[in-house]
């Protein structure tokens, strides 16, 4: 808790892992229909819920369904039914929901759904990247992500309150690092049931397809004359959840006294040189980020908190003294300049007129180790790119060129 | 059982299976069979979904493709209809089989291609450490269903009959000879070959045990099953809980396969060289001059 706002909130503090965590919320804000389907490193969030349905905890409707399509098809249905509907997934488990994922936003449909970040097959692997939830960057999903267990537990609470509302009804994501982040145990404070319970508040369906007062289809024919039309109106309504996202995080922080913000910034006021990073790894980085400013470096992070909106502006803003961006992507971009959040800040960049250096660092794929030292050495790479005015380069960090094919 | 050497399917490696895992035997099993039917490893194309079972190829000396959960069966058929002359083996788990990939099961059945496709089934999802799966018994307790599993199992026999396939079999792998006499049989079948395998979960299924189904299979050769009889097949497919049948429940060697009714597959598929006379050469350079 901080600043000094005093919490009317009483909390438990409690030893969970990520997983748990969004176990927790989907505990206290008991959804009316859950369906997954298990994929590693998701399948502890569902099995944790399965066991409060079997204990009685929760009036939950919970389907066992055969896939992760499936899956996000039956919280869809149950959605446009009226339900308050959720489900969780991974890597394989998004890229099979892909064209579901599409339906749930262009349905306008409120649905949370925490995202276990893992790298994409091929090969195999269950580790964790953000390859998977970018690949959905685009459709139209509000996407919060979390450093730790905590934040876990906060974005899931505030999802249902930006995506329920009705000046955005959109699906929110809560991402979090397979693994890292999904199993391992920290301290999560907690709040009581009766708080989460009124500040998610009721559920008010966008619509509802079993409204026998006001008959409705849905899904149906758009032709060339109307489709367009329905695409801007979910742009128009992502445009609209900034300022939804900004009240809610302003009463989160009254109600409880934890400030979440879009962008949150460490040592950037005056900071030359400034990492942009995403989920787990913004703790290593402010580590580091510390220890830089022992030896007199102007160095702060920027970590992601609100991925989508993506709002540079208020990124902006945050990096007065910037000179050098050090964007840190766990997902690689193929066939372009560079990757995705690389690609949001200098596009931003350019838009504002604002001149910066800017190079992007790839890590971490497929669950490859970054600790302090690779931080201390993309430091080092940055120091120098910025001496020497390198901008635009894609640096791969930790990599074992011996691997490498041809 | 005469003692075959199935060294040249063994690699150097040990399988990440639990101590005690059905899949053991099943990998047992397929050796022995293969090295019955004395194929060379070059001959042979394993292609496997995800799960545990799925990790099959890995521990197995022949070709190998590690595909998506629920897609052995389309990839297989690709392969298969690239090179005809390989002997193509599906395998994976009940999840992967039956769950998330059972459409495609329908279809491999309907099509007929002469594939085998072995389903390590142990009623649960192991490698997810244990939730209910499409053939779990109702009332089993796994991690998502803690107080009882309420949804009625899929029957894969019944399934695979209905839908086309010629060769339908259940093993156990608990009798790996038994198991591995039964795919030289799907291999040798000239169609769509089913086997599910009995393969128990020592670690998450806690029901279906080895005592259990050891308590509970027969043979379907010791009590005169005609599998040639669709009607008797259907009626041993039934059969669960109580009494267990394991063996050959159906074949239909009538209904030709999708190898033997496409065009370019019949001919040896789109690789093949034909066979060209010197007199057929003439005749065709001859259009030219």
């Amino acid at each position: 808790m901080s600043d000094g706002v005093v919490s009317k909130v009483s909390v438990v503090r409690k030893a969970l892992t990520g997983a748990q965590a969004a176990a927790e919320v989907m505990r206290q804000v008991e959804p009316d229909v859950v369906a997954a389907y298990p994929i590693t490193p998701q399948t502890p969030i569902v099995q944790e819920f399965a066991q409060f349905v079997a204990d009685g905890l929760v009036n939950t409707e919970m389907i066992q369904v055969e896939s992760e399509h499936s899956a996000l098809s039956a919280v869809v249905g149950a959605a446009m039914s009226g339900a308050r509907a959720m489900t969780a997934t991974s890597s394989q488990g998004l890229a099979l929901m892909w064209e579901v994922v599409a339906i749930a936003s262009s349905m306008r449909l409120p649905i949370v759904m925490n995202i276990v970040n893992r790298a994409i097959s091929a090969p195999l692997n269950i580790h964790c990247d953000h390859s998977d939830a970018m690949a959905i960057r685009d459709l139209g999903w509000i996407m919060l992500f979390s450093e730790n267990p905590q934040e876990v537990y906060h974005n899931n609470i505030v999802a249902f309150r930006i995506g329920e509302h009705p000046d955005v009804f959109l699906p929110v994501a809560v991402n979090q690092d397979g693994f890292i982040t999904s199993h391992c145990v920290e301290a999560v404070d907690v709040f009581e049931d009766s708080f989460v319970k009124n500040f998610v508040g009721e559920y008010k369906a966008p619509y509802n397809i079993l409204d026998f007062d006001n008959p409705i289809s849905a899904g149906e024919w758009a032709m060339p004359s109307h489709y367009f039309e329905f695409r801007v109106d979910m742009k128009k309504a992502m445009d609209r959840s900034v300022g939804v996202i900004e009240k809610v995080f302003e009463e989160f922080y009254k109600e409880t006294g934890v400030k979440m913000d879009f962008f949150e910034a460490y040592k950037t006021e005056d900071a030359e040189i400034v990492f942009v990073v995403m989920n787990s790894t913004a703790g290593t980085i402010r580590y580091v980020v510390d220890k830089l400013r022992e030896k007199g470096k102007k160095v702060g992070v920027i970590k992601v908190r609100v991925y989508r909106p993506f709002v540079v502006e208020k990124f902006l803003e945050l990096i007065p003294s910037a000179k050098f961006i050090a964007v840190m992507d766990r997902a690689l971009s193929i066939g372009t300049t560079g990757s995705p959040l690389y690609q949001d800040i200098t596009s931003g960049l350019f838009a504002n007129k604002r001149i910066v250096l800017v190079n992007d660092y790839i890590y971490g794929l497929g669950g490859r180790d970054f600790t302090d030292d690779d931080a201390y050495e993309m430091y080092e790479h940055a120091e120098y790119s910025l001496k020497e005015g390198i901008s635009g380069q894609i640096v791969y960090v930790g990599l074992n060129p011996n691997l490498l094919g041809r | 059982m005469a003692t075959v050497d199935i060294k040249k399917f063994q690699v150097n490696l040990n399988p990440t299976w639990c101590p005690g895992c059905g899949d053991y035997g099943l990998l047992r099993g397929l050796q022995t069979a293969l090295a019955k039917l004395d194929l060379d490893p070059s001959e042979i194309v394993i292609v496997s979904g995800i799960g545990c079972s799925s990790n099959l190829p890995h521990f197995i000396k022949a070709y190998g493709y590690h595909s998506l959960h629920g897609r052995a069966l389309p990839t297989a058929q690709g392969v298969k209809m690239v090179n005809p002359r390989l002997t193509v083996i599906a395998a994976g788990g009940d999840g992967d089989g039956y769950g998330i990939g059972v459409g495609h099961l329908v279809h491999a059945c309907r099509r007929n291609i002469d594939i085998t496709y072995i389903v390590m089934d142990n009623q649960i999802y192991g490698l997810t450490t244990g939730q209910t799966s499409p053939t779990s018994d109702v009332g089993s307790k796994t991690k998502t269903s803690p107080d009882g599993n309420y949804e009625y199992p899929l029957n894969p026999i019944l399934l695979a009959i209905s839908s086309g396939a010629t060769f339908v079999a259940r093993t156990f792998s608990g009798e790996p000879e038994h198991m591995a006499d039964i795919i030289v049989k799907a291999i040798q079948h000239k169609g769509f070959a089913l086997i599910d395998d009995i393969s128990p979960c020592v670690t998450y299924n806690k029901k279906n045990t080895y005592q259990w189904f050891k308590e509970r299979v027969y043979k379907l050769e010791d009590i005169g099953h005609d599998p040639y009889d669709i009607n008797q097949a259907i009626q041993r497919a039934t059969e669960w809980e109580d009494k267990i049948p394991i063996g050959i429940f159906y074949i239909n060697p009538d209904k030709p396969s999708y190898d033997q009714l496409d065009p370019v597959i019949r001919e040896g598929g789109m690789f093949a060289k034909p066979e060209i006379t010197e007199d057929e050469k003439k005749e065709i350079l001859n259009q030219f001059l």
